[in-house]
């Protein structure tokens, strides 16, 4: 019987190094690899011997798309930690700086690395010849995204103005006004992307996936909440490595994990809605409907309309809290350090990010774990990948190999987030 | 009027389209804006919207003598993007310019001047090969910019900062 081989060397509209192989026999898959070789990061590393109070500008710069996630993971660990808890006009800014950077990383997502492979055009820059409109909007959308971040993180990318228990300088109620103008136009330009990617075609392929994400009684989930599956997970952030390893593969830098018990486990966006529904606001909810999408969505390719229904709720909330903010006296909680361990799940755009700090009485960190989404969804990837390619072996080989990427692309990886020391394997050329 | 250097100062050479930038501000008229970027695709785009003329300064790797400078007329040509892409993260600058000039939003005139580097490590300092060029390219920008400018300094209503 004969052997194909399918392989992409370099994933292209993904962010970071990684290639794809597949190996099939017949009518059987016998290997899929999603190849993760962006070199290591050694982050963890770097973080042990700092102050506790440097981590949320260290964990900033693991990613230029999601820093506010990685500072958001790294201040709730450590409040929680010190036993510290920010409420309120704090609490509620951190939620909107967080609705900024979903809107910019899925607006990025939707319109420039994943719509072409709905709409049959190589790249955006192709796309955007016969849909300049539509490529203008994406643009525009993740631009509002960005402006909620310069506002207040003090710059677009790798934010300035976080710190544990607060923020350093906090907003003005007058000095929302521009952003509010932004953000009407990005709630309307958001419903209409939702009802846009709900007329996308869609291959036909559905799994049953075990989901987790954070839950929370009320909000739809950004900074707090226990971490529940749709299998009865329901565990408090803390208890996370109890429930989740983590495992190397030779052939990635990205740890694969694993949930105990169960195997491959999904995060991100689909997880989050499928397992948050009834929290999303009435609008984002009744768009959803109005775009076909049930409340539960199992087809990985749909979750390109799931991330646009997260963008609308991402505006929706942020007029919301814009609307609700009043000025606190200070813009920070104290926070004293205390030997112990601090744990943090937050909603990065593509998932679940956990962190785990050890700290002594000084606050030096002694010890971090960071668990990045990408890497917790490697093994769902590849179980996609082999039951595509399964499903759909009667495709010419060139249009396998594209829905293939399409497949990984459902995921939005970040692969230099993922990225971890394993192996160092130095190759030094004069 | 634009000026865009983008670079990193932290990666040695790549650092070269900050310091023409910042070189720039100083000696150009206020009807010039001078901005450093960090080189993301849709940032760009948004920045030359309003702008009838557009030099962007840019580090490049094309295996050629460290300072060569190399000049492209992007109204004309798209960019030989392996100059201006060194790894596959989504979006710089020459799919910036493709996708301005699919949605026709190119400014009326953008130059790209791209500085041959020789270091590009982590924490290394400029090269002298790269201090040189990038005196020569601000010379040459501000050369250009007089030129431009030379009707209006007749008339004596161009201020400079």
């Amino acid at each position: 019987m004969s052997t194909r081989t399918f392989k992409v060397d370099y994933l292209a509209r993904v962010e970071g190094e990684g290639g794809l192989y597949v190996k099939v026999k017949g009518d059987s898959v016998l290997d899929v690899r999603l190849n993760i070789f962006e070199p290591p990061r050694f982050f963890e590393a770097f973080l042990r011997g700092r102050n506790f109070r440097e981590a949320p500008d260290i964990t900033a710069r693991i990613c230029g798309i999601c820093p506010v996630a990685y500072q958001m993971s790294s201040v709730h660990a450590m409040e929680d930690a010190c036993g510290v808890k920010v409420e309120g006009p704090l609490r509620a800014l951190r939620r909107l700086i967080y609705c900024g950077e979903w809107i910019e990383s899925h607006s990025l997502h939707i319109y420039m690395l994943h719509a072409p492979d709905f709409l049959g055009y190589p790249d955006a820059i192709q796309m955007a010849k016969d849909h300049a409109d539509v490529v203008q909007r994406g643009l525009r959308l993740k631009k509002t995204g960005n402006e909620i971040l310069s506002f207040l993180g003090g710059r677009a990318i790798h934010p300035v103005n976080v710190r544990i228990g607060g923020f350093y300088k906090v907003p003005e109620k007058r000095d929302f006004e521009p952003l509010v103008e932004s953000l009407k136009w990005a709630r309307d330009a958001a419903r209409e992307t939702v009802l846009w990617t709900g007329r996308l075609p869609f291959p036909e392929f559905e799994r049953d996936y075990d989901f987790v994400a954070l839950q929370h009684p009320e909000e739809y989930p950004f900074n707090e909440g226990r971490v529940v599956s749709n299998r009865g997970l329901n565990i408090n952030p803390r208890a996370y490595e109890d429930n989740f390893a983590e495992v190397h593969v030779p052939y990635s830098t990205a740890l694969h994990s694993v949930l105990k018990g169960h195997g491959s486990y999904l995060v991100g966006p689909l997880a989050r809605y499928n397992l948050n529904f009834e929290r999303l606001s009435p609008l984002a909810q009744e768009t959803a409907r109005e775009a076909s999408l049930a409340s539960t969505c199992r087809n990985p390719f749909q979750s390109i309309v799931v991330r646009s229904v997260e963008v609308l709720q991402a505006c929706d909330e942020a007029l919301r809290i814009v609307d609700q903010y009043e000025r606190p006296d200070r813009p920070f909680v104290d926070v004293q350090p205390r030997a112990t361990t601090g744990y943090g799940c937050t909603e990065a755009p593509r998932g679940l990010l956990y962190h785990r700090y050890r700290l002594d009485d000084k606050g030096t960190i002694l010890d971090a774990k960071i668990v990045p989404p990408t890497s917790q969804n490697q093994k769902a990837i590849e179980d996609d990948l082999r039951r595509f390619v399964g499903k759909y072996l009667s495709l010419p080989q060139e249009t396998l190999g594209l829905q293939c990427e399409q497949a990984i692309r459902n995921y939005d990886p970040c692969i230099s987030c993922s990225a971890h020391f394993l192996k160092l394997s130095l190759d030094r050329q004069p | 009027m634009l000026v865009i250097g983008i670079g990193n100062d932290y990666r040695g050479d790549d650092g070269a389209g900050l310091l023409v930038a910042r070189q720039l501000r100083e000696r150009v008229p206020s009807a010039v804006t001078v901005a450093e970027q960090g080189g993301e695709g849709a940032r760009l785009l948004e920045s030359w919207r309003d702008a009838e003329q557009v030099y962007i300064v840019d580090a490049v790797r094309s295996r050629a003598r460290p300072g060569t400078i190399h000049r492209f007329d992007a109204g004309l040509h798209p960019l030989p993007a392996p100059l201006f892409r060194d790894s596959t993260h989504a979006f710089g600058l020459a799919e910036a310019v493709e996708l301005g000039r699919a949605m026709n939003q190119l400014p009326a005139s953008l130059t790209i001047y791209g500085i041959e580097g020789k270091r590009f490590e982590r924490g290394a300092a400029l090269s002298p090969e790269v201090l040189t060029a990038s005196e020569e390219l601000v010379k040459e920008i501000l050369e250009n910019i007089r030129r431009l400018f030379l009707p209006l300094e007749a008339e004596g209503g161009l201020q400079y900062n």
